[in-house]
Formats: structure tokens, sequence, C-alpha cells
């Protein structure tokens, strides 16, 4: 049992509030991401679970146990810092021989642990090296290994991959998945790329003014996002208000339907699709039947090889995005008209 | 206007080290006038090992270096970590009151030392010359240390405690070998500001209890001997070997690379 639960955290500094009433859990053995704008309090919260920081108020539990009071060598987790934070006078086994020292392994079982996890990381033969004398990304493996050699209940990551270019990047996230299944080892992820949590996580949770406002499989939080703020942080969204009525919702360009349910008939109500939902057709063509439809004029095609991005503008001059397969991609100049439809079953209400 | 800039420089050098050269050579030299031609001899560091007074206070002047070395490392050492790691207090007052020492003519510092230790019984001697020396020596070991501390990443001994280690464990095997060389720098300085040290130990020396820089002073006053050459070729000798170590350890002059 390693889950980890945080329950009620509260955290200001100086006064400020950062965390406020935060209650979370990270289920055993599986990859979560903690997604948020910057100074939304990712890192502060991965502290307090990893011990760093006490929290004002609040638990945090591992594994069933309350570790509110537990100082940070006690509490049996594994770290990887932004910076990597590697030992700069040991040598790459020194560093991650480190903590079987603590825990009063050594010798021939410690140089075993270390090649072990050497291997994992695919960096055998640089044993002898210094942190000064390995490349970003291999300082990083060596981070990694260092961290869960130790066999921690809880493995915490700071934005571990944003120092690395976006190729290197993109193996080490292969990479990361890799060794987090094979090792089985509950992971809490801090990331601000939203591409990154979405392909790596089992769970993502938004952070958002000190609080959860989302939590759950990706697929989930990106197709069915409850508020304005998740919808728009994670991934793109196209958003129409207006007012309820006759069980649609009627906007300035047009009554517009969802699946969802609606607010009370005459309540203001705003709905969101998503750009890669929307489907650019001829003007004046019929969309598919009980669809939704708005007439718009094309601002912009901006080409992105595989992939075309339509920016246009509704009938009162709103922006829409609209994402298609550049294939697919009306060959139009800006200006001309075209009606965009989507199903109401890509419709999303949302709240906040 | 080249020509002009080397010369001026040649010169400086020249009023630097000339007479510092001229001196070691007539600790060597067999004519107790400074007369030439130059005769070699060691005949006055063998007189040197005859006098007592310049041996006693040699001796003193190294026992008083060294205890003020370990005294101000370790006290300095302490300052500049609760000046880095930790919010307390009072910490930027401390932080100010720390460094203007070293501003302060140690004429002035001498002469209040002299009176607060007269009013406070603790009185003239060796032990009161270690107080001073400590006091001197502390800001320059806290400016030092405090360097090595500021390169240092604070996350580092974090790391070493998620592995496992205290917090005194994370510093004794993080912190402290990273720092080992800032220290050892640092224990130096202390150690040549003691050595050196003059004005401060002058008020404070008890009559037949001095330092060598006393010691040599009254008997400059004396009558001068070559005997002085000798022992400040040996002092000399010393505290270019403590610079060159420290010059290794803190990479002055030298643009290799750091840790
Ligand atoms: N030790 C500290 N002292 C004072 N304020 C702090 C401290 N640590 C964090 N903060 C403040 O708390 C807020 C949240 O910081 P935190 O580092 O948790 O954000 P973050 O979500 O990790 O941001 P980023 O994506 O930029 O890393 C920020 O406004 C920050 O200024
Ligand atoms: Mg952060």
């Amino acid at each position: 049992m390693s889950g980890v639960e945080v329950q009620g955290i509260r955290k200001s500094f100086g006064g400020a509030p950062v965390l406020d009433d935060v209650a979370m859990r990270f289920a055993e053995g599986r990859f979560t991401s903690l997604l948020g704008p910057s100074g939304s309090g990712k890192t502060t919260l991965l502290r307090i679970i990893g011990g760093f920081e006490a929290p004002d108020a609040g638990t945090v539990t591992i594994g069933g146990a309350d570790v509110t009071h537990t100082p940070l060598w006690k509490r049996r987790i594994g770290m990887v810092f932004q910076s990597y934070a590697l030992f700069p006078h040991m040598s790459v086994a020194d560093n991650v021989a480190y903590g079987l020292h603590r825990q009063g392994i050594r010798g021939a079982a410690a140089r075993a642990e270390v090649a072990r996890a050497l291997a994992l990381v695919e960096l055998e033969g640089f044993d002898a090296r210094r942190p000064k004398q390995l490349s970003g990304g291999q300082q990083q493996r060596v981070a990694l290994a260092r961290a869960i050699v130790t066999k921690p209940r809880v493995l915490l990551l700071d934005e571990p991959l944003s120092a690395l270019d976006r190729r290197l990047r993109q193996t080490m996230q292969v990479e990361l998945r890799r060794i987090q299944r094979d090792s089985g080892l509950t992971t809490i992820f801090v990331t601000h790329d939203q591409e990154e949590a979405l392909t790596l996580s089992d769970r993502v949770a938004i952070l958002d003014g000190g609080r959860i406002v989302q939590e759950g499989p990706p697929a989930e939080v990106y197709e069915r996002p409850a508020t304005r703020f998740a919808a728009t942080f994670l991934g793109d969204a196209n958003l129409f208000a207006g007012t309820v009525r006759d069980g649609a919702v009627a906007t300035p360009s047009g009554p517009l339907r969802s699946e969802a349910p609606l607010p009370a008939e005459g309540a203001p109500a705003t709905l969101a699709v998503r750009p890669e939902k929307v489907l650019p057709l001829p003007a004046g063509a019929a969309e598919p039947a009980g669809f939704n439809a708005v007439d718009a004029t094309l601002r912009q095609t901006v080409y992105a090889g595989a992939t075309s991005t339509l920016l246009l503008a509704t009938r009162d001059g709103d922006p829409v995005k609209c994402f298609c397969q550049s294939r697919d991609a009306p060959a139009l100049e800006p200006g001309a008209a075209l009606r965009l439809a989507w199903s109401p079953t890509h419709t999303l209400v949302l709240g906040g | 206007m080249i020509w002009l800039g080397r010369a001026i420089l040649a010169l400086v050098l020249l009023f630097l080290y000339a007479p510092i050269a001229v001196m070691v050579l007539m600790g060597f030299n067999a004519s107790d006038l400074y007369a030439l031609p130059f005769v070699p001899t060691l005949h006055w560091f063998s007189e040197l090992a005859g006098n007592d007074r310049l041996i006693a206070a040699s001796r003193n002047s190294v026992l008083v270096a060294l205890v003020t070395a370990v005294v101000a490392t370790a006290l300095g050492t302490l300052a500049a970590l609760a000046l880095s790691r930790r919010s307390f207090r009072g910490k930027s007052l401390l932080r100010l009151l720390l460094l203007p020492p070293i501003a302060i003519p140690w004429l002035i510092t001498g002469t209040a030392m002299l009176v607060f230790f007269y009013w406070t019984g603790i009185g003239r001697g060796l032990h009161a010359m270690i107080l001073g020396h400590v006091a001197l020596a502390i800001p320059y070991v806290v400016l030092v240390v405090g360097t090595g501390l500021a390169s240092l990443r604070a996350d580092l001994e974090e790391a070493a405690m998620s592995l496992g280690a205290t917090p005194f464990g994370a510093f004794r095997s993080v912190t402290l070998p990273l720092l080992a060389p800032s220290l050892v720098a640092a224990a130096l300085f202390a150690f040549a500001v003691s050595l050196d040290q003059f004005v401060v130990s002058y008020f404070l020396a008890a009559p037949g209890v001095t330092t060598l820089p006393v010691e040599i002073y009254t008997s400059i006053r004396k009558g001068f001997t070559p005997e002085i050459n000798a022992v400040s070729t040996i002092l000399l000798g010393a505290s270019v070997a403590l610079f060159l170590v420290f010059a290794g350890l803190t990479r002055i002059g030298g643009e290799r690379e750091r840790r």
C-alpha cells in the first residue's frame, strides 16, 4: 500500500495563500500528473507531500499512514529535482549508492543495486563519471536512478524534463513511463506541458488558484472539462456564452444544443467545443442532422504540416478555431464565408 | 602611451619588491652594516637560533595564529551558515555588523580593545591577543565561507535528506566536502590575519610576552641587526607558502573551472 492522500492542505507564504484546502488521492502504482499555470502551487504541493515543506493545515498520508509530521528523511520518497541536484563531488555510482548507504546497504549488495538501477536507465558503463561529465539527459537519468534505487514508496518528479530539448524530452517521456510501469511506483509528476501530461499519465489533476479544479483520467478531463479554466488550460476551446431557452442556449450565433444537462431556463450558460471537433463546411451547406451550426468568416489558415488551424470569426466577431487535417482543409482565401458544424455530443456545458 | 604604462608598472613592481629582495639578500650577507660586496653566509640564521626572545615571540605568533585560525573558522562558518540558510530576526542587522570591522583601522580597533579588555578584567597577554585576533578574523571567514556557500545549491542537502540522510548527515556528506576548499581558504586567511597582525598585538601584548611583529618592532628601536632580516625572511617564506596554498584553493589568478 503506497497510495498518497492529501486532505485539507493549506499553505501560505508571507500571508499570500498558495494552497487552499487541497484534497486529492494519488492511487497506488498510478502515474498522476499535476498540471497548472505557473505559480499555481504545483511545486509547493509536491514539496509538502515529500516533506520538504510543512503545510499550515491538513494531513498527508502515504500508504494509509499519516506522515504529516514525519521528517523528510524518514518518509522514503524518491524525488527528482528540476535541477537534478546531483552531488557534484561524487561519481555517478556514488550518487546512486548514496541512498543505499543511508539504509545500511553497502559493499557488493549496494554495487549490485546500483548496477541494476543504472541498467534500468540505460547508463551502464558511466559509473565512474562525474555529473559534470554528463549531458543533460544523462544527468536526468542518474537523478532518476538515484531516486528509485532505494525503492521509495512514492516517486515525485518536479518538471524533470523541462530542461531538455524536444527530441530528448520525447525519448525521456517514453523511458520514464517504461521505468514507472516496470517498477510499479506511485508517481506524481509536475509539469506545465499539457501534451506531456495527457500522453504520460494514468490520471491528471489540474491545479488553479490553490485548489484542484478537476481530476481524472486524461481523456475524461480533456473531453469533459468541468470549468472554463479546465477547458481552456488543457487544450483549446471555442466558447459560446448565452442564455438557456427552450432546452438550448441562445447565443448571438443562434441556438446551440448540448447532450449534457443545461442550467435552469433563463440562466446564463457557457458552451464549449474543442477545435478538432468542429467540421468546416462550405457556406450554405446543410449540416448533418441534429448538429449545431454557426456561420463564420475565415480570417487566416495556419499551416503546420500534417494539420492546419483555421482561425475564423463568428457573425459577432468572436474568434473561433477549427483544427483539421491539411488534406481536408478547404482551399479558401481569408474573408471567405464558411459554415461550422459539430455534434451536441461534443458540446460541453461549463461551470465556473 | 603604452610604454608609459609599462614604465609605471615596472616602477610599481620595483618599489614593491626591491626592498623585500634587498632584505632577503642581506639576511644572507656577512656584513652587519649592509656593506657590499655580498658575502654569503648563514651566520645570522644561526645567531637567530640563539636569540631566545625572537624564538619565543615566533612561537607565540604561530600559536596565536593557529588558535585564531581554528576558532575564527569555526565561529565564522557557523555565522555564514546561519546567514545563508536560516531566516531569523536581526539577520540583516547581523550581516551589516559583521563586515565593517574590515574597514575600521586596526589602530582604532586595537585601542578600543585595550580599553575594553582593561575594563572587563580580561587584561593583556596571549589570551587577549587570541580574543582580539579571532574578532578581527571572523569577518574575513564569513566573507570567504559565505561566498563558497552561495555557490552551493540548497537543493543538494534536500536531495540527500530525501534519500534518507539526517540534516546533520546531509551537511557532513554533501555540504562539508563541497565547502572544504572555502573552509581551508578561510582558515589560512584567518591564520595570515593573525600572523601579520601588529597594531592590535602591540596594544594587547603583556610585558615579556609578545608576538614576532611586536618583537621585531621593539628590537629595531633598540638597534638593528641582520637577525631581523633572517627572521623576516623566514616569515616571508611562510606567508608566500600560505598565499600559494590559498590561491590554489580559491583559484585566484586562474581560470580553471569552478568545482
Ligand atoms: N519559499 C517560498 N517563499 C515565498 N513564496 C513562495 C515560496 N515558494 C513558493 N512561493 C510562492 O508560492 C506560489 C506557488 O509557487 P510554486 O513554486 O508552488 O508554483 P508552481 O505551480 O510550481 O509554478 P511553476 O510552474 O512556475 O514552477 C508562488 O506565487 C511563489 O511565489
Ligand atoms: Mg514549480
